[in-house]
């Protein structure tokens, strides 16, 4: 098996229209049409679809797993962005 | 869907990689523990993530053989109806494979690599699937019992602490529940038939009851990954506990069948309400496994040789990508 491997693709699924699409697996196909034919055979079977993305997986741009609480970091002490950080006085409504 | 107790290989793990702080391991477990899930490019032992490339990809491995005995009847199945169905459920087969080598890979083997050391015999697969299907009864056995035993061990792996295979494993048990039916459906038509039909349905249930049991792996006294696979919580249960857990659900379907259990020594526990089953033959579990089943080497030169007939479709599928991205590039 010294023949190169065929590229690998993310397959991201919409169940039904008003969702998003979600990512579901992968595949490896040739080229990217037979990435799409292979994903609708690999992964709605069974109707669990009605639109379909795939992207060559390394096209995409992740972050750090091992930089997770640094990156994520300027979020942390926030808290006023939170409703429930401001306190409403009694008698206040619809707020 | 099939996965049988994978943890059986006399290989122990081994231990910690030298790089590897205590510190970290702690805080892996930790983790683990807290029941947080594991992601693809997350910090992980060694061993963990060795034994979890062994697990998914014996698992797929066993996905992509087992389309075998089935295709044995797909150009025999008794009507239209029963063709259509058996296609559907090999389709499966091959599609839960492709989900398990997916999430395999992302560990860092690529697929090409796990086919190879399929091929090499270095990776194995369920042991069950080196049994013959010689009769149309042995396709309503595998369903009803083969997925039925798949379905106890699956479930819990949904809950499995790596990211990528639990949800492998959930998108697999949605699916495997119609293949568990159709098996059941088939038995049920043979075991509701004429005297012959009845036979070949009780001779299906002999030939695959044993080795069904034996899917779920040697006993938890001989079980030599278990603890440490339930430690990282890929395992939830231990081999025995599934086993008997099978066992007391499929023998009050059997009856209902009409059918008799191959085992002597089946008895309901009055006190506990589980049932007691005889020892299984571990020597042929482990002769199977060892290479000496009935259909081992038939499976793996089949797999061969499709690898090598489907070169040309691969070489071609590559140039005309090739072709068509020059073109788009000039």
């Amino acid at each position: 098996m010294n023949e190169k491997e065929w590229p690998l693709y993310e397959v991201f699924i919409r169940s039904r229209s008003g969702l998003s699409h979600r990512h579901a697996g992968s595949v490896h196909a040739a080229d990217d049409q037979m990435a799409l034919d292979h994903a609708r055979d690999t992964y709605t079977r069974r109707m669990e679809g009605v639109s379909l993305w795939v992207v060559r997986s390394d096209l995409i741009v992740a972050s750090d797993p091992a930089d997770t609480s640094a990156f994520f970091a300027p979020a942390e002490d926030k808290i006023y962005r939170h409703p429930t950080f401001y306190k409403i006085p009694d008698g206040v409504e619809n707020l | 869907m099939y996965t049988q107790g994978l943890d059986q290989k006399g290989k122990v793990v081994q231990s910690s990689d030298a790089s590897e702080s205590a510190d970290q391991l702690d805080a892996f477990q930790k983790r683990v523990d807290a029941e947080d899930k594991i992601e693809a490019k997350d910090w992980m032992p060694a061993a963990y993530r060795r034994t979890l490339l062994r697990q998914i990809s014996q698992h797929a491995h066993s996905e992509i053989i087992g389309m075998q005995p089935e295709g044995n009847w797909l150009t025999r199945a008794p009507t239209l109806k029963r063709k259509a169905i058996l296609l559907a459920k090999v389709q499966d087969e091959a599609g839960h494979g492709l989900y398990l080598y997916s999430a395999a890979e992302t560990l860092g083997v690529s697929r090409d690599q796990m086919v190879a050391d399929l091929l090499s015999g270095k990776a194995k697969y369920s042991s069950i699937f080196n049994y013959p299907t010689l009769t149309w009864a042995d396709i309503g056995a595998i369903g009803w019992l083969v997925d039925g035993a798949a379905i106890m061990n699956q479930i819990p792996l949904c809950r499995c602490s790596y990211g990528p295979y639990a949800r492998a494993m959930v998108r697999i048990c949605k699916e495997e529940s119609f293949h568990q039916r159709q098996g059941f459906d088939i038995m049920f038509e043979l075991s509701r038939g004429n005297d012959e039909q009845k036979a070949m349905a009780q001779d299906a249930l002999n030939r695959w009851w044993w080795p069904s049991l034996m899917m779920f792996g040697p006993n938890d006294s001989d079980s030599k990954h278990s603890a440490q696979s339930m430690a990282w919580k890929i395992k939830r249960f231990s081999n025995d506990e599934l086993r008997q857990k099978f066992v007391d659900v499929t023998v009050p379907q059997a009856e209902f069948l009409g059918l008799r259990v191959p085992d002597d020594d089946l008895s309901i526990n009055d006190k506990t309400g589980h049932y007691e089953f005889g020892d299984i033959d571990w020597q042929e579990f482990y002769d199977v496994l060892a290479g000496n089943g009935p259909c081992n080497r038939q499976r793996i030169e089949k797999r061969g040789q499709a690898q090598v007939d489907g070169a040309w479709v691969r070489d071609a599928a590559r140039a005309y990508a090739d072709k068509h991205a020059t073109a788009a590039a000039a």
